[in-house]
Order: structure tokens, then C-alpha cells, then sequence
């Protein structure tokens, strides 16, 4: 059975990542998969290259969790789409999420850049 | 995850496929708008988006409790492997139902001997009142089943409690419908006025009987009859309700008929009829057991009442006693037993499952008997073990090429259970069917002619719970292990090893081998016991009583007051003696106040120059020709003859016992002794005039004791209604009309019952039977296992060396070689399996040391016996598979690899 709850990040760091962009995108009001998958790309300026077919089971995940909604609407260009929208729970989500994900980026900076005068060891 | 979208996750993947569409269409058309051709469009947006039906089904799994569905899969898989191999399936199915029919019949006997409740409201508040001797006993007459009670100390308790909110008396009879000719015996309970009230049963027709219908001096009495009675003798006619029911020529009026479920409370058999206590003063107005203080032949059941616990009951009914017994103190009581009697207390138990002698006879052996059909599960649980490994092997390659492409082992063990478990189910399924038929003729096998059984084998949650978890329990015993075993190999040495089955077959083997050890120790144990037990039976059979029973028939005559008055019974009876011995082909009869070996008891206390003696001497009454009919020869002095009346000076013969026991000589002709008697009643001096040889008395299990026989001819009080002859023939035969015609002639009204004293002795087996039967059975059934499970390794075995055994002929190896070669094998087995079963025997053999007779549970003989027939077994199983090694060419086993 699907595990409940937040993975830890280091396990699934990858997962994670997309569950807390896909909440972020949402923020700014409901989406369908379409949308988030090209916000994220054109909001990372493409560094991000997500496999849109990716983001399905990740919606699916969070919608299972109860952190995001779904209804059917119809698109800009007059088609029928899926939308997801953010629940309060996922808005909790996102700033838990966004927390740990500072934390850490702090964390691995830390290590990336150390003090630029500890003398070298060969 | 949700239960409501693992059930509908078909619609839901339906819409994922939509929305996935939904996606393409929307890149597709913003890749057009931005300058691509549809086609171009289309295919890039499908490159953006990768594979969906990747997608769909990582949603799919999402939604699945994984669990189940795998499950399912195992289960249709293991369904498919199952068909493959139907022969397999169908031994492994058979040999389980075998086991767990015979099982769960069992325990459905068990189940509603023992542990059910009595199909009344609220059984658990029910409780038997019984009197608690402190260490004495009570003297007096016992009749009836259930003799706990005097009438009279019923009648005292049952004004002077509280603890109860209702409470009834209630006593086991037999009573007779027939109004003269052959008797018609009719089950009957005399039950008190409260009996249906308390117990919360209802009328089906009519009504029942309450405390109205109770009071002394009855009048013509009420009658109830049971839903069975009513519906065997009167065909359901609701017309019976006010028609008159003759029992025991007293004219009953039947009232009503019971609910269907209500049996009675006693377990294992079933009443017809329930007649008032107060009749009982008519049954036979010369001998009114009512008023009787010394007659024991009552049962007291009370229902507590709310808020009464059974130690508060307790304490008041301890509390009443003092009281009670002095009020009820039986008159002529010697003072030794009038001091016990008044120190006499009463106390309660729970009554919840109700009474049965049957309960107490059949316990010990029904739960052995349970530990013995479990053990030739456990045989067959071996047998399937064997097979399932001889599976596994053979699917090792498919196994291993599983666990080689991703499979967890844990997975592969669970799919293997399934398969046993699939097995275990289809077995217990049968079994159940079998029990329902096997349980049956259980009960049929307990029942006499005399004393029909009667069980309610409804199946309940009980037996459910047993079925399933024997289900449970043999698919972990035969599956767990070889299933765990599969998975260990190493998935690439399997592979390489071509199927072959070569990795780890040492180990595999030596698991085997020591399954068919261990089957054949089980095996000797049920064999052991199987040969006990027959053997305690044909000991019964055969035992020496001391005297000869066969060619005696039996014949009982009971008198109506209005044929026979009472005044003259005596004479009637004599002259009927007269005329049965006359009958052509009758050699000898004479009258027997007790029919030896069936049970039934009269016994007093000798008393020596004042000194009351131990043991009790067991007493016959009977006529001169007793010792002639029944064989036994006289060791000394005179038979009974027409000089001893009842004014001559009293005389006894007694058998061997009777002289060591009380004068230290087995021939004390013309010495005298008398019996313990209260200080106001004579107690005459009876003189040894003769001395008979030993002989067994009530019971054919009962060792020799003290006897003594009165001659019927001194016996000056006036006879009962009822005179019991036995009766020797020349041929041996049953000389049931000219007996019948004989009795007519004289009283028409008469009842008469006539049959062969070996039958009613053999009656008296019925638990030995039972346990020979089954055991026997069982017996065989576990040794024919074990002989599978044998063979089974043999031939994997010689299957196993097949090249060797080329080799080895190849190079001049002579075939009887190889046949011996694979006989010192399985020799080896046998001999390990044999010592270890003898062991086991032993230790068990103290479980039935108290069911066996005339041989102990360590007899050498019985153990030899049952070992050099399993031996015997092994050889034959063995033979098989041997003749085929021996039988092997060698170019053949030798170009095969």
C-alpha cells in the first residue's frame, strides 16, 4: 500500500521536489496537468526539464493525500481538461515543504562552499 | 488510497486515459499554433508527455491495496498449477479430507457432549443442586440415572430457598405404552411442576405442564410429548391434544407437545414423554417412591436468581442444610448412617450443558480419540510435505528464473502457501462433508438397543472455528517448510543446474527422510494403539466370568394389579418359573434378583461379632437352579433346596471370595454372619451352607469379589410387580413366544421382554467397541500413509542416483545388489522410525491405560506385533521402487545425462 504522510526528503529527493513545485505552481489558482507541467519549466527558466508524463502519478499522489483537488473544467482553448486546485492541507504542505527544502539547500550549501581558508589537506 | 477507488479503479483509469488525452490534444494544438504540421504535433507532444500507458499503470498500482491483489493473482495461479497436476491435487485433497472429516466429526461429538449449552433460555443460569457428603456416603436405594435426591429433601428445599428463581426436580424413567403382549418402552422424565417454567421452554402445541398440574394425588395425570415423539408415534396430529396415553397402565391425558429444539437435559439422549412427580404414586401404589427418605432417585436444577451470584446460592444453600437434613432424617438409618446423613450439605453448580452419564463414559476416549485422528492428520500433513518438496524441486528452475527477474522471496513463499493453503481449503471442505455423514454414524455406533442416542450435531461456531483452523494449521504444516526451502537456492545456480534439481538435494533429501521418520513413528504409535485397543476388546469378550453366559436368554414379566393382585405375586411368579422350565427345549430356569455383568448392583454391610466389615459382599437372590443355568460349579457343601422357607433358619451360599474376605477361609461351611441393621429391627443370623466358585458379579472389568446368594424361596416380603428370569435352552436359541404365550395364559395383561443375556453383556462394550473400531481404522489409515510417504521417498531416491546406480551396474554391479542396496536404505528409515515410535508409545501409553482391559499399554507383544507389521509395510513399499532401480539399464541411466 502507498505509504501515507511526507517521505523523508533525502530518500526521495526527486519526488519530493516535484510534489512541492506542483503545490507551489498551484498557488496561483487552479490548473490542469498541462499548465503545471509548462509553468514549472518557463518558472525554473526550463533549468528544470520535467517529463510531463511524470507529473500524473505525482497529481495523483497528492490528490490521494488530500493536499490538492480535482474537478473537470474546460480549457482556454475550449477543451475539456482535468483542474487541480490547492486544499488548505496542501497549503499547510507547502510551507512544511518549502521549510525542509530551505533547510536543505542551507544544509548542502554549507558543504558545497566551506570556509575558503582551512588549509588543505593532501 | 481509497477502498471505494480500489473497487471502481477501472472508471477510474478510464479517467486518467481522458485526462492524459486531454493533455495531448492541448500540446498538440499549442505545438501547431506555434508552426508544426499535425503529424509533427501530435508526436511531439506525445515525446513530451512519454509513455502513457507507463503512466497509467503506475496510478493503477497507486490505487490497489498491493496486497490483495497479488493475492488474487497467487490465487489464480495456484489454481492453474493445481489443474495441471490433478493427480496430485486429488491425493493431497483426499488424504486431508480423510484427516479432517475424521477430526471434525469427533469434535462435533465432543462438541455437543461436552461443550454446548442446553437448547433452553439462558442456560448459563442454570445451576444442579447435589449433595456433598463430606467424605461419607448415602445409604439407600438408587434408581434412575440421576439418583442425587430424595423426593422428600426435594420437597423441603424447594420451600425453604430463596437463591433461586425457579426450581425443579426432574428424574430419567423408563415407562411401557403396551397394555399386555410385547412391552413398548417409551423415554420418560417425571419432571416437577416448575420444569418447563424454569427452563423457559415453550409449547410447540397445547401447553406445558406447570405447578397445577404437580400436586399430589394427581388424579388422571397430565401428559407432555417431546416434538420427536409426537411426530414418530402420533404422525404430528395436533387431534392428540386431550386422547388418553397409557404409561405403565396408568391412563395419562396428553396436554401439549414441546418446542422441536428441546431434547430434554440430558445430553445424548432424547425424551418421549414428561409426566408430573405426583404420578409416580401411581406407577405402583405398594411402592410410592414420594414419600420414600432413603430412595435416591431425583435431580435439582435451579435457575439463579437476577443478581444472585452461585457463591451467594452457595452459602445459603449451606446455610439451609442443617435443617433440611434433620427434617428429612430417613427412619430406620443405622447410627453411623444417621450421624453421616445430618452432616450432609448441599451445594450448586453450573448446570449450563446439562447431565449425561454418556458425558462421563465417553469424555476420555472421544478426546483420545480426537488426539488420535490428529495424529493421522499430522501423518498426512507428512505425506503432503513430501510431495510439495518433490514439487518444488521439480519447479526449481521456474522458481529460481522468478527469483532471478525480481521477485521477492517472501512473494514466492507466500505463492506457494497459497497453492497449500487452496489444497488445505478444498481438504477441509470435504472433511466437513464427511464429518456430517462420519459424526453421524458416530452416534449411531454409541446407541444399544437398549439405550438410543440421540446428539443434536447442528453444526455451530464452534465447529466452524475447528474445520478452519485445521485448514490453517495443516497448509503451514505441510506448505511453510518446503516453501521456504524453494526460495533458498540461489536463483543462478538453479538455472545453471538445468532444472535438475542438483543444488541443494542433499539437504532436501535428509528433510524427506526425516518426514518418513517421523510418519513412521506416528504410525506405530496409531498401530500400537489400534492393536490395544481390539485386544482390549476381544479380552472383554473373551474374559473368564466365572460362569457361562452363552445360551441364556433373559426374560422379564411385569404384572398388572388387576391380573395379579398383590397378595398373590408370589405364587403367580412360582408357577410361572414352573411353566416357563416346562417349555420343550428350556433346560433350566430360575429367577435372579440382579442378571450378572450388566451393571447393576445390591450390596450391605457384613457384620462380624459386632465389627462392621470391609469390603461390602456383593448379594443375588436366586433360585436352586441358578448355579445349574448359569455354570458355575459348587466347590463345597449344598445347592438352595425346597427345605429352605421362609421359617427355616436362614441360609447363604457364597462364592471363595466371600470365605477369605470375612473368615480366612475359602470353604466356611456352617459358619454365620449377619448384616448392619438399626437397633430396632431384627437382623437374622445366615448360616454358610454352601460355597460356589468365583465369579465376576456386575461388571466384566471388575475384579473377583464377595458374593453371597439368598435362596428366593426364604424371601418373605411380598415380590414387586416385576420378576426377572434366566432362562438356558439347549440350543441356545430365544425362546420369545413360547415365553409370551406362557405369561398370557396366566395374565394377559402382563408385559414381557425377552433376549440373550450375550447380547445385553455386549451392549456393555460399547466404548470398547467404539475405540477398537476407530482406532483400528485410524490405525490403518496412518500406516497406509506412511507406506505412501515411503515410497514416495524411495523412488525419489533411487530417481535421484538413477546415474549411480547405471554406474554401478555398468561396471557388474548384480541386480540383486541394487535391490539390496535400496532396501538397506529405506531399512534404515524404518528401523530409525520404528525406535522412535516405540518411544513415543510409551510415553503415550499412559494416556489410555485406564481404557484398556486385560493387557497394559507396554504390553511387548502388542508392540512387536504393531512394529513387525509396519515393518512388513515398509518392506512392501520399498519393493517397489527397489525392483525398478534393480531393473534399470544402465546404457539408459548413463546417456540420459
Amino acid at each position: 500500500m502507498p505509504k501515507r504522510g511526507t517521505p523523508p526528503i533525502q530518500e526521495d529527493l526527486l519526488q519530493g521536489t516535484l510534489d512541492v513545485l506542483i503545490l507551489r505552481t498551484l498557488t496561483f489558482g487552479p490548473a490542469h496537468g498541462h499548465t503545471i507541467a509548462h509553468a514549472i519549466e518557463r518558472r525554473s527558466d526550463d533549468v528544470l526539464q520535467v517529463e510531463h508524463g511524470s507529473l500524473y502519478p505525482a497529481l495523483h499522489r497528492l490528490e490521494d493525500r488530500g493536499w490538492i483537488a480535482s474537478f473537470w473544467g474546460t480549457s482556454e482553448n475550449n477543451r475539456r481538461a482535468r483542474y487541480y486546485r490547492l486544499t488548505p492541507l496542501g497549503r499547510r504542505q507547502l510551507v512544511q515543504q518549502t521549510n525542509r527544502w530551505d533547510a536543505l539547500v542551507a544544509a548542502v550549501n554549507r558543504i558545497l562552499r566551506p570556509a575558503p581558508d582551512e588549509p588543505g589537506r593532501t | 488510497m481509497s477502498w471505494r477507488r480500489f473497487l471502481r479503479r477501472a472508471r477510474w483509469d478510464a479517467e486518467r486515459a481522458e485526462e492524459l488525452r486531454s493533455y495531448l490534444e492541448i500540446e498538440t494544438a499549442e505545438n501547431v499554433s506555434r508552426g508544426m504540421t499535425p503529424e509533427e504535433a501530435r508526436a511531439a507532444a506525445h515525446r513530451r508527455l512519454g509513455n502513457t500507458t507507463r503512466i497509467r499503470e503506475d496510478i493503477y498500482e497507486m490505487n490497489t491495496v498491493r496486497m490483495f491483489a497479488t493475492v488474487g493473482q497467487d490465487v489464480r495461479y495456484a489454481a492453474r498449477v493445481l489443474r495441471r497436476s490433478p493427480a496430485f491435487t486429488l491425493v493431497a485433497v483426499l488424504s486431508l479430507a480423510l484427516g479432517i472429516g475424521a477430526s471434525t466429526a469427533i469434535f462435533q461429538l465432543i462438541d455437543a457432549m461436552r461443550l454446548r449449552s442446553l437448547p433452553v433460555a439462558h442456560p448459563n443460569a442454570l445451576v444442579d443442586v447435589s449433595i456433598e457428603t463430606h467424605g461419607t456416603g448415602r445409604t439407600g436405594r438408587f434408581t434412575s440415572r440421576y439418583p442425587r435426591m430424595t423426593n422428600p429433601i426435594w420437597e423441603h428445599l424447594r420451600e425453604a430457598q430463596h437463591v433461586f428463581e425457579g426450581v425443579f426436580a426432574w428424574s430419567p424413567a423408563s415407562f411401557d405404552r403396551s397394555t399386555g403382549g410385547a412391552s413398548r418402552p417409551v423415554s420418560g422424565i417425571w419432571v416437577s411442576g416448575g420444569f418447563f417454567e424454569t427452563l423457559g421452554v415453550r409449547p410447540s402445541l397445547g401447553r406445558l405442564l406447570g405447578p397445577a398440574d404437580d400436586r399430589r394425588g394427581c388424579g388422571t395425570p397430565a401428559v407432555v410429548l417431546s416434538d420427536a415423539f409426537w411426530r414418530r408415534e402420533f404422525a404430528a396430529n395436533p387431534g392428540v391434544i386431550g386422547t388418553t396415553l397409557p404409561l405403565d397402565a396408568v391412563p395419562y391425558t396428553i396436554v401439549g407437545v414441546t418446542e422441536p429444539r428441546f431434547f430434554g437435559l440430558e445430553v445424548g439422549r432424547r425424551f418421549d414423554v414428561a409426566v408430573p412427580l405426583c404420578a409416580e404414586a401411581l406407577r405402583d401404589p405398594a411402592d410410592v417412591q414420594l414419600d420414600r427418605r432413603q430412595d435416591w432417585w431425583l435431580d435439582v436444577v435451579g435457575r439463579l436468581a437476577p443478581g444472585v451470584t452461585l457463591a451467594r446460592a452457595n452459602a445459603e444453600l449451606n446455610g439451609l442444610s442443617p435443617a433440611l437434613f434433620a427434617a428429612t432424617m430417613p427412619p430406620n438409618y443405622t447410627a453411623s448412617d444417621a450421624k453421616a446423613y445430618a452432616a450432609f450439605t448441599l451445594t450448586a453448580e453450573p448446570a449450563g450443558t446439562g447431565a449425561s452419564e454418556l458425558r462421563s463414559a465417553y469424555s476420555q476416549p472421544l478426546w483420545l480419540l480426537l488426539g488420535i485422528a490428529g495424529l493421522v492428520l499430522l501423518v498426512a500433513c507428512g505425506n503432503l510435505a513430501n510431495l510439495m518438496l518433490a514439487r518444488a524441486s521439480a519447479r526449481e528452475r521456474e522458481l529460481a528464473v522468478r527469483l532471478a527477474i525480481g521477485a521477492s522471496r517472501w512473494r514466492i513463499v507466500r505463492q506457494l502457501l497459497v497453492e497449500s493453503f487452496m489444497l488445505a481449503a478444498a481438504g477441509a471442505i470435504l472433511g466437513a462433508g464427511l464429518a456430517a455423514s462420519l459424526s453421524r454414524a458416530l452416534v449411531a455406533s454409541l446407541a444399544t438397543a437398549d439405550a438410543p442416542v440421540f446428539v443434536d450435531l447442528g453444526a455451530d461456531w464452534r465447529i466452524l472455528a475447528f474445520t478452519a483452523g485445521l485448514a490453517v494449521l495443516t497448509s503451514l504444516l505441510f506448505g511453510l517448510m518446503p516453501a521456504i526451502r524453494a526460495t533458498r537456492t540461489a536463483p543462478g545456480l538453479a538455472i545453471r543446474a538445468g532444472g535438475r534439481g542438483m543444488s541443494d538435494s542433499r539437504e532436501r533429501s535428509r528433510l524427506r527422510r526425516g518426514l518418513v521418520v517421523g510418519q513412521i513413528a506416528l504410525s506405530l504409535v496409531l498401530v500400537a494403539a489400534a492393536l490395544l485397543f481390539a485386544g482390549t476388546l476381544y479380552n472383554l469378550q473373551h474374559a473368564d466370568s466365572g460362569m457361562q453366559t452363552s445360551g441364556v436368554a433373559v426374560a422379564s414379566v411385569t404384572v398388572r394389579p388387576e391380573d395379579v393382585p398383590e397378595a398373590s405375586r408370589a405364587v403367580f411368579f412360582r408357577d410361572l418359573v414352573a411353566r416357563v422350565g416346562r417349555i420343550p427345549g428350556v433346560e433350566g430356569v430360575t429367577p435372579a434378583a440382579i442378571v450378572p455383568l450388566l451393571g447393576s448392583i445390591a450390596n450391605d454391610t457384613v457384620v462380624l461379632d459386632g465389627h462392621r466389615m470391609k469390603p461390602y459382599p456383593n448379594i443375588n437372590v436366586v433360585g436352586p437352579a441358578f448355579f445349574a443355568v448359569m455354570r458355575i460349579p459348587f466347590i463345597a457343601g449344598r445347592n438352595f433346596d425346597p427345605t429352605d422357607t421362609p421359617v427355616s433358619p436362614k441360609v447363604a451360599i457364597v462364592d471363595e471370595a466371600f470365605g477369605r474376605a470375612y473368615f480366612g477361609t475359602p470353604q466356611p461351611i456352617g459358619r454365620g454372619f449377619s448384616f448392619d441393621r438399626p437397633a430396632d429391627q431384627p437382623s437374622p443370623v445366615w448360616r454358610i451352607v454352601g460355597v460356589v466358585r468365583n465369579t465376576k458379579y456386575s461388571d466384566l472389568r471388575d475384579d473377583l469379589g464377595p458374593i453371597v446368594y439368598f435362596a428366593d424361596t426364604q424371601d418373605a416380603d411380598p415380590p414387586g410387580p416385576s420378576l426377572t428370569m434366566l432362562v438356558r435352552t439347549a440350543a441356545g436359541q430365544v425362546p420369545t413366544e413360547p415365553i409370551l404365550r406362557a405369561v398370557h395364559k396366566a395374565a394377559p395383561g402382563a408385559v414381557v421382554t425377552v433376549g440373550r443375556l450375550d447380547d445385553r453383556i455386549d451392549a456393555t462394550f460399547q466404548r470398547e467397541r467404539l475405540m477398537a473400531t476407530l482406532s483400528s481404522f485410524f490405525g490403518v489409515l496412518a500406516a497406509v500413509l506412511a507406506a505412501v510417504g515411503l515410497y514416495g521417498v524411495m523412488s525419489y531416491l533411487v530417481a535421484r542416483r538413477r546415474t549411480e546406480i547405471g554406474i554401478r551396474l555398468a561396471l557388474g554391479a548384480t541386480r540383486l545388489r541394487i535391490m539390496r542396496l535400496v532396501l538397506t536404505e529405506s531399512t534404515g528409515l524404518v528401523a530409525v522410525g520404528l525406535a522412535l515410535g516405540l518411544l513415543l508409545t510409551m510415553a503415550a501409553g499412559r494416556a489410555v491405560g485406564a481404557l484398556l482391559f486385560g493387557l497394559t499399554a507396554t504390553n511387548p507383544w502388542i508392540l512387536a506385533l504393531a512394529a513387525a507389521g509396519l515393518a512388513l509395510t515398509a518392506v512392501l513399499a520399498t519393493a517397489i521402487p527397489a525392483r525398478r532401480a534393480s531393473r534399470l539399464s544402465p546404457t539408459t541411466a548413463l546417456r540420459e545425462d
